[in-house]
């Protein structure tokens, strides 16, 4: 087998050494009955590379990769062109296949990118600090949740209606089990986020308040409003950003006074990759930095006085503290921050406010050419790269309708929300710089058949 | 011959007078060991390394008030300078393609590059986890592929595939217990965690809203049986024990613990962080397990990336099942594999999940990866590599046990992982002390001073992917440090001073926290 390097002659002579007189005496802990000594009934046995690879190919044949097609969604997942520098770099075994930087003078290299992923996310999301990433954002989502209910020592979350309803599942869920209270409604398809009502949610047991920056219909609240509010009432707000990119264009929450922002960093470096591996951000004020969840690198020197770096702070976390710690976070998504930092290094300050002007103008081009087929209109009056169309008839279907001709026209809202009759007739589009105008003319005119 | 390496390859060793390791530089890089700065150094804001159209459109109509007034002050490089970048700083990492990763616990094996390539194709990694069903067909067989794998290999009856990593594993598992409970009507809020535990077992307990209760280890390293049945009663959930545990042996016990917790109303959690030890040897499930987490960043060798990403589905019992979390799949009828989940979840009968943990699907890169692994060993294979990491780390332990010592050596033999301790060390020297004499004779060390149950704890795991060569060549290099601290040798303190770094002060980064970079950071 070409993984194991160990011969026949090594392992009898290792048995020696051992004084074994077989593999299965060094199993003798296991209570005979309970050991298998052939392999499992009705497994394949091992494989080629060729043949695994052939396997393999035939599987992913099965599906229709975005690249092939007329491609428009989003929410919450979105695609964006990855510089082959980034894939490269990534693969370099130095990076993929070292662990979790615990031995610092051998991990420099990791734990230098993840000091710089630190400053770009705090940076981009105007914050003053940021850690070494969450699993993706919807889990961010929570662990910002349990931590603004440490800080204000209260047990309700007030989350905004335009909050990606798996986040909302994610963070309901687990409140279930802690015992803390969700607030939280479906939204309305209203063209804009709703802050009055969300604003007027928030009371004096309010621990903080979700509000999605742009939201999942595409719209934008209004932060710096919601922030004031909340801040009155002893409260936190938590910006969830899903779609980084947009903040190259609109300003970061943390500028608008948002005291926790999180995300999902999977637009840049990362991939669409069937919904994971994903790369959660998370920023804060630097006055909660031990309530934080997480992996944190810092700056120091070594003993001959060079600048160097570690991870710090462990007190906060599950192998020192245990059942005391801030979260019980051990692997994160290090290999994701990693893309993430490389994309954002390769674009820079301005060549991401360029990136996001291209995905905006993509979506007005989009939105334009849409709204001129029968029947559709478009939800949002503000929007980054994604818009809320609404359509005569159930969005499932039409999205049903679009793939048979080959077009990946967007998101059915049906499918996030099962059930909800009022947004039955609604789809989320997305467009970025992917986006060709050959494409926006073939969505066009399909929708406008399957709507005819 | 020597028996170090049978080829009798010496290293090259030189003449130590002419090494001019005292050499001054006046780059501060020496030779191929480079110093390299923060990107935020050496960029700038209108540095760029990608080409993009112009950008067309006006902003200002659909944006308004929100528009940002100036762009991130992010510095970027261009193209080359990137690759230099990030190619130099990545010199400065250790890593399993270079040589052995022993740290226990954490099984660090070959990755295959097979598994990069495949999860690359563009319809595993450009595929929407939203997309229509009807066009991710290959998607969602291959996720229900390797469910049956995990489900066959475990002995168990289902599998949740969406957990993030291990300790979101952890968490799926309890909240499966904690919803059988509920749905009982029985209010139970204790969990019992053995004090070899991961640190993540604890943290999870509480994480998920459990008391957290702990039980002593025996003298030999194992549960104890007799306190843990003490502790149990109407208001404890269940037990989550690591099997094999943290000390690096089986629980010989564990069908009597787990029928002892089930007789009493609780449930059995299974840390399946060292399920490398045993997969296709004994299956979870004959050992009365009722949820179990599978690292696939570990047993299934998927790449740990500097710190993740991993993936943990777990495995549960019969009696957990209606409690998995959505999504997940299913094979109906007509024999294709279908995604559970809001949407159809009441459909299929699935009416008691006890939520969702995370956006999406899970991790689908990590799964095509993991497959690809599993496919390429196949059930045989599989087996031999349980067998091969139990025959490495079982030679590791007799080869160096005359030095070190070995808190539960003599009880017989470890399961992946060789457990030493410090404690036959002279006065003043210990488990650092090894660890970092490793790094300056070109190895990673072993996991230092976990399990805390054992005092100055050394947790060797070789895995299966190092050759008795590379064995051989690690066991020379932990002797030859052993037998420098047993000398009293002073100079070993100030390891490692061949690394690119000596011993950083952690203190001071903690007690003065820079976590990001600032022009001035005095």
């Amino acid at each position: 087998m070409r993984y194991l390097p160990l011969t026949a002659a090594d392992r009898t002579q290792m048995l020696g050494v051992i004084g074994a007189g077989s593999v299965n005496e060094l199993f003798c802990d296991v209570p005979e009955a309970l050991l298998l000594d052939s392999p499992i009934d009705g497994l394949p046995l091992h494989a080629s590379e060729m043949a695994v690879e052939r396997h393999m190919r035939r599987l992913a044949a099965k599906n229709l990769a975005a690249g092939d097609a007329p491609f428009f969604l989003g929410a919450g997942a979105y695609r964006h062109h990855i510089p082959a520098t980034v894939d490269h770099l990534i693969q370099r075994g130095e990076f993929l296949t070292a662990y979790t930087p615990y031995q610092p003078e051998i991990a420099q290299g990791t734990l230098q990118v993840l000091f710089e992923f630190q400053t770009q996310v705090a940076r981009l999301f105007g914050t003053d600090i940021a850690n070494a990433s969450m699993y993706d954002g919807s889990t961010a989502c929570w662990e910002a949740i349990a931590m603004a209910t440490r800080i204000t020592r209260r047990g309700r979350a007030l989350l905004s209606s335009g909050l990606h309803p798996h986040y909302i599942a994610v963070a309901t869920t687990m409140a279930r089990f802690t015992g803390d209270a969700i607030a939280s409604n479906t939204p309305d398809l209203s063209s804009t986020a709703g802050d009055d009502e969300l604003i007027a949610g928030i009371d004096e047991n309010t621990a903080c308040v979700v509000v999605q920056y742009p939201d999942i219909l595409g719209r934008i609240p209004d932060i710096a409003a919601i922030a004031a509010a909340a801040s009155s009432k002893g409260a936190l707000l938590i910006a969830v950003v899903t779609e980084p990119v947009a903040l190259g264009l609109i300003e970061a929450p943390g500028n608008l006074g948002a005291d926790i922002v999180v995300g999902e960093g999977q637009s840049l470096g990362v991939g669409l990759q069937f919904g994971g591996p994903y790369l959660g951000l998370f920023g804060c004020r630097e006055k909660f930095v031990r309530q934080m969840p997480g992996r944190l690198c810092g700056q120091t020197v070594d003993a001959a006085g060079k600048r160097g770096f570690v991870l710090t702070l462990s007190t906060r976390e599950q192998h020192i503290r245990r059942e005391k710690a801030t979260s019980n976070i051990c692997t994160n998504s290090g290999l994701c921050a990693l893309a993430f930092s490389i994309h954002m290094t390769l674009l820079g300050g301005e060549g991401l406010a360029r990136l996001a002007r291209i995905n905006h103008a993509r979506a007005q081009a989009t939105m334009t050419r849409l709204a001129s087929v029968p029947g559709v209109t478009c939800l949002n009056q503000a929007y980054f790269n994604e818009v809320t169309l609404i359509l005569p008839r159930p969005g499932g279907e039409v999205i049903e309708e679009l793939a048979e001709r080959g077009v990946l026209g967007g998101v059915a809202l049906e499918r996030l929300y099962p059930g909800v009759d009022a947004l039955k007739n609604a789809i989320l589009v997305n467009a970025t710089e992917l986006t060709g105008d050959d494409d926006i003319e073939t969505l066009a005119s399909e929708l406008a058949q399957v709507l005819a | 011959m020597s028996a170090l390496n049978p080829s009798g390859w010496q290293p090259s060793m030189g003449d130590a007078q002419g090494s001019g390791s005292e050499l001054v530089t006046s780059s501060g890089d020496r030779g191929l060991m480079f110093e390299e700065p923060l990107s935020f150094e050496i960029g700038a804001l209108d540095k760029c390394g990608v080409d993009m159209d112009e950008p067309g459109g006006e902003p200002v109509a659909a944006l308004g008030a929100f528009l940002r007034k100036s762009a991130p002050d992010l510095p970027g490089l261009t193209e080359p300078e990137t690759v230099r970048h990030y190619s130099r700083l990545s010199r400065q990492n250790y890593g399993i393609d270079l040589g052995p990763f022993p740290l226990g616990s954490c099984t660090m094996k070959h990755n295959p590059r097979l598994n990069e390539k495949l999860a690359r194709l563009p319809g595993f990694a450009d595929v929407h986890p939203l997309q229509p069903p009807t066009t991710v067909r290959g998607a969602f067989e291959a996720m229900d592929e390797l469910s049956k794998w995990l489900i066959a290999l475990t002995g168990m009856a289902a599998v949740a595939m969406s957990p993030k990593a291990g300790a979101h594993g952890e968490l799926c598992g309890l909240l499966c217990i904690r919803a059988a409970h509920d749905h009982a009507g029985e209010a139970r809020d204790v969990i019992l965690v053995p004090e070899s535990a991961h640190g993540t077992n604890p943290a999870t307990a509480a994480f998920a809203g459990f008391k957290v209760e702990s039980i002593p280890a025996t003298a030999s390293g194992r549960v104890d049986l007799a306190a843990m049945k003490a502790k149990l009663g109407p208001h404890v959930a269940g037990v989550m024990i690591t099997n094999p545990n943290t000390c690096g042996l089986f629980e010989p016990e564990m069908k009597a613990i787990s029928d002892t917790v089930h007789a009493v109303g609780g449930y059995v959690y299974c840390d399946g962080a060292n399920f490398n030890a045993i997969v296709g040897k004994v299956r979870p499930g004959d050992l009365g397990i009722d949820a179990m987490h599978i690292n696939l960043h570990k047993t299934f060798s998927t790449p740990h990336g500097g710190g993740g990403p991993g993936s943990g589905p777990v495995v549960l019992s019969e009696a957990l099942c209606p409690f998995a979390p959505l999504p997940f799949t299913v094979r109906t009828g007509d024999g294709e594999a279908h995604l559970v989940e809001e949407s159809n979840a009441a459909a299929i009968g699935h009416t008691l999940a006890f939520g969702r943990m995370t956006a999406f699907h899970g991790q689908m890169g990590m799964f095509t990866r993991a497959l690809t692994y599993i496919l390429s060993h196949g059930a045989d294979g599989l087996q031999q590599v349980a067998e091969d990491a139990v025959l490495n780390a079982n030679y590791v332990l007799r080869s160096c046990d005359d030095l070190l010592a070995a808190p539960f050596g003599s009880a017989g033999p470890c399961m992946h992982e060789a457990l030493f301790s410090d404690s036959n060390l002279p006065e003043g020297f210990g488990t650092l002390d090894i660890a970092k004499g490793l790094i300056d004779e070109g190895f990673h060390p072993m996991t230092v001073y976990f399990p805390l149950v054992v005092k100055g704890a050394m947790l060797v795991e070789p895995t299966e992917t190092e050759s008795k060569a590379g064995l051989d060549r690690f066991i020379a290099s932990l002797r030859h440090v052993a037998r420098r601290a047993l000398n009293g040798d002073e100079t070993l303190h100030a390891a490692p001073v061949l690394a690119p770094r000596r011993r950083l002060d952690e203190t001071l980064a903690a007690r003065k926290p820079v976590l990001v970079w600032q022009r001035d950071p005095g």
